[in-house]
């Protein structure tokens, strides 16, 4: 013990700092993130719960404190009534519902879409790669919210679309593409198509080209061997990119508030509502914890999978 | 040894009416303005087992990917019994390759990785069960079958990859540097299964390889290729005892070169005047080559002979000085000058242990060797 306790002691030179920064650089890395996260989701969260858990008032917060310190006595009263109050009311059950089916049919749409993208690119000559590549970035220059304002312009009634199959004499009146759930998914597949590509191409260019040989040569057509090799293969970047479409599309509000019509009904909306309009915050709060709730799961879940799949690895 | 009893003591290629089982025919092969493969012309006889030999970069593989079908060739033709490959996309056709990277697919089990050809063909179950246990057996990879490749150790994934390779009974199994990522004792030990698979199946092996050991051991023919073309054909023994060029005699093997001129030249012999060792070597081999023609003598640093004095019966008997000597266990390596400065390099198997007068560096020495030890090269 006692030499120890003088070994640290002489240690308190330089290269003994240094040796202690070395050994502690691994903490110091770890909470950078750790702070970040703490700061800007584990609080807020926290406060979003506790609003959830509050009654709403005509005040200034709209809610009442959920704890009182009155004369020695600390009231507390957590009022679960919000939560309750999502599941009498079946609007909320029909948002949640109508969230999740809207994203996750804009999901298979996305898969379906840019797995052939992804592809192409992966497969493509290395130059002409970092160029596709490129071109699928590029929309994310300009901001997200004015090209969903663009696709106003191209669907509405006298828009680009209705105006050019007028013109050619395909349609005698108008198309209504705008404010329907057509233009939603759309808007969705739009957008987060990027998201979609990206973790497909990182997981198809890695694939190595030796394995199609291998199967070609033991007698697998092209397609049986996309089926049995390829696909298998490139699963990890179908659960990601997956997901990258899915959580953010399930919360989202701009799309279906622009594109979508008023039976559009999105969880994003609601919530906007709740906050804006109703100024409820309580109830507003509790949907927004709900609905992390359900996001969270699936990815919970996920993440065990893989992280067991890495340790058979 | 095996000769007597494999199929390749056969040397059908000396039979004229023996028909090839794989002909290649004036093929070439260009990327862009790169000619990876220049007009090879090859016959390959059923149940061989012939190696391309060459450096990287000579096209072995891109000759091997053609055979194949993951490369059409850009002129000439290849038939595989009889049968114009031309055109044929590699699942339609009858041949096998084992990958040099093995090329398993990571998310199959051992028994699936070998099963997939099999399958793809729509054998019933049944036998596929049976066939693949077969198979196990026979690349002793017996109760691994339901490992993954990741779980195997390179010995071991190298099996499963031949057995896959195998398993659908190909007319022709390709071999891309088969033994390449295995360490050297593991080698030879699977260089002799490998033999053995092959006469136990009669399959036709086409491996290539760039180490010249493992084409020796290995094959019943070799092809010597060098940027693109195939400079010598023949049995193991033939390329390294007659060696066609310079670059043949020195790529495989370590060889002396002495360069000269034809002094004089009969029927049964010639003599090179060979400013190298300041003397006329003597080879007792006719050539075709005229008076005065360049030429260089190849000469095996075994075929030398080292004393403090050699018999005077020797033919070719020159002074030296040993720069150093290399043990080696089983042979010592001696490097000798001679007095025009030629370097030259010796080896003598270790017949005795007892090394009390053997010859050191520093030592005046004389080298010799026969007339027949020798080999003129004209290219």
């Amino acid at each position: 013990m006692g030499r120890r306790g003088k070994r640290r002691g002489d240690g308190m030179t330089a290269r003994g700092l240094f040796e202690w920064v070395g050994a502690k650089g691994r903490a110091f890395v770890v909470a950078a993130p750790l702070a970040w996260l703490t700061l800007f989701f584990l609080l807020p969260f926290v406060v979003l719960a506790k609003i959830s858990l509050s009654e709403s008032a005509i005040a200034r917060p709209p809610y009442l404190p959920i704890w009182e310190w009155a004369e020695g006595v600390l009231n507390v009263s957590l009022n679960f009534g919000n939560y309750l109050f999502l599941a009498e009311d079946p609007l909320y059950l029909m948002a949640y519902l109508g969230s999740l089916k809207i994203a996750a049919a804009a999901t298979v749409i996305t898969l379906l879409i840019g797995y052939p993208m992804a592809y192409v690119i992966a497969r493509a000559p290395q130059h002409r790669r970092n160029i596709l590549l490129m071109l699928v970035v590029l929309p994310f220059w300009t901001s997200f919210l004015l090209r969903v304002y663009a696709w106003i312009g191209i669907l509405k009634g006298n828009g680009v679309i209705n105006n050019v199959l007028m013109s050619m004499g395909v349609i005698n009146e108008p198309l209504v593409l705008l404010q329907t759930d057509f233009a939603v998914y759309l808007g969705i597949v739009y957008s987060y198509l990027p998201f979609m590509i990206l973790p497909l191409y990182a997981t198809l260019v890695k694939l190595d080209e030796a394995l199609l040989e291998a199967s070609a040569d033991l007698g697998a057509r092209p397609f049986v061997t996309f089926l049995t090799v390829t696909l298998p293969l490139s699963v990890p970047g179908i659960i990601a990119g997956s997901l990258l479409v899915f959580i953010p599309a399930v919360g989202e509000f701009v799309i279906p508030a622009l594109l979508g019509g008023p039976d559009t009904l999105m969880i994003g909306s609601v919530l906007w509502n709740e906050f804006f309009s109703n100024r409820d915050w309580p109830v507003a709060s509790a949907v927004a914890i709900v609905m992390l709730v359900v996001l969270v799961m699936p990815i919970a879940i996920l993440q065990r999978t893989q992280s067991g799949k890495e340790e058979a690895n | 040894m095996t000769e007597a009893t494999s199929a390749r003591a056969l040397k059908p290629w000396e039979d004229p009416n023996a028909k090839p089982f794989l002909q290649i025919r004036n093929v070439t092969k260009k990327f862009g303005a790169f000619t990876a493969v220049n007009d090879v012309s090859l016959d390959i006889y059923q149940g061989e087992l012939f190696c391309l030999l060459g450096g990287s970069g000579c096209g072995k593989s891109t000759l091997l990917r053609m055979l194949a079908g993951f490369e059409m060739p850009t002129s000439g033709q290849i038939l595989i019994d009889g049968e114009d490959m031309s055109g044929v996309p590699p699942h339609k056709r009858d041949t096998n390759m084992m990958f040099q990277s093995y090329a398993l697919f990571p998310h199959m089990s051992v028994e699936k990785n070998i099963a997939y050809g099999l399958k793809r063909d729509g054998v019933p179950r049944a036998e596929i069960a049976t066939r693949v246990t077969e198979m196990l057996s026979l690349v002793q990879l017996d109760g691994l079958a339901a490992r993954k490749p990741h779980q195997l150790s390179g010995g071991q994934r190298q099996r499963v990859a031949l057995a896959r390779s195998l398993i659908k009974r190909p007319k022709l199994l390709m071999l891309d540097e088969p033994l390449g990522a295995l360490d050297k004792k593991l080698r030879e030990e699977t260089q002799r299964e490998l033999i053995k698979i092959q006469e136990t199946l009669g399959v036709t092996f086409v491996v290539v390889t760039h180490d010249q050991e493992e084409a020796m051991t290995l094959s019943s023919r070799l092809g010597v290729m060098t940027a693109g073309q195939i400079v010598q054909i023949g049995t193991p023994h033939d390329v390294y005892e007659y060696p066609n060029t310079r670059f043949v005699a020195d790529f495989i093997g370590s060889v002396n070169i002495f360069e000269g001129k034809i002094a004089e030249d009969a029927d049964d012999h010639v003599v090179i005047r060979s400013g190298d060792t300041a003397s006329d070597i003597l080879v007792s081999h006719g050539i075709s080559g005229v008076k005065g023609q360049s030429v260089a003598v190849a000469l095996r640093p075994e075929k030398i002979a080292i004393e403090r004095t050699l018999p005077e019966s020797l033919p070719n008997r020159l002074a030296a000085t040993v720069d150093d000597v290399s043990y080696m266990g089983n042979l010592s390596v001696f490097h000798v000058t001679l007095p025009t400065g030629k370097q030259v390099k010796v080896s003598q198997t270790n017949r005795r242990r007892s090394a009390d007068d053997a010859i050191r560096a520093g030592e005046a020495v004389q080298i010799g060797w026969d007339g027949a030890a020798s080999v003129v090269v004209t290219a």
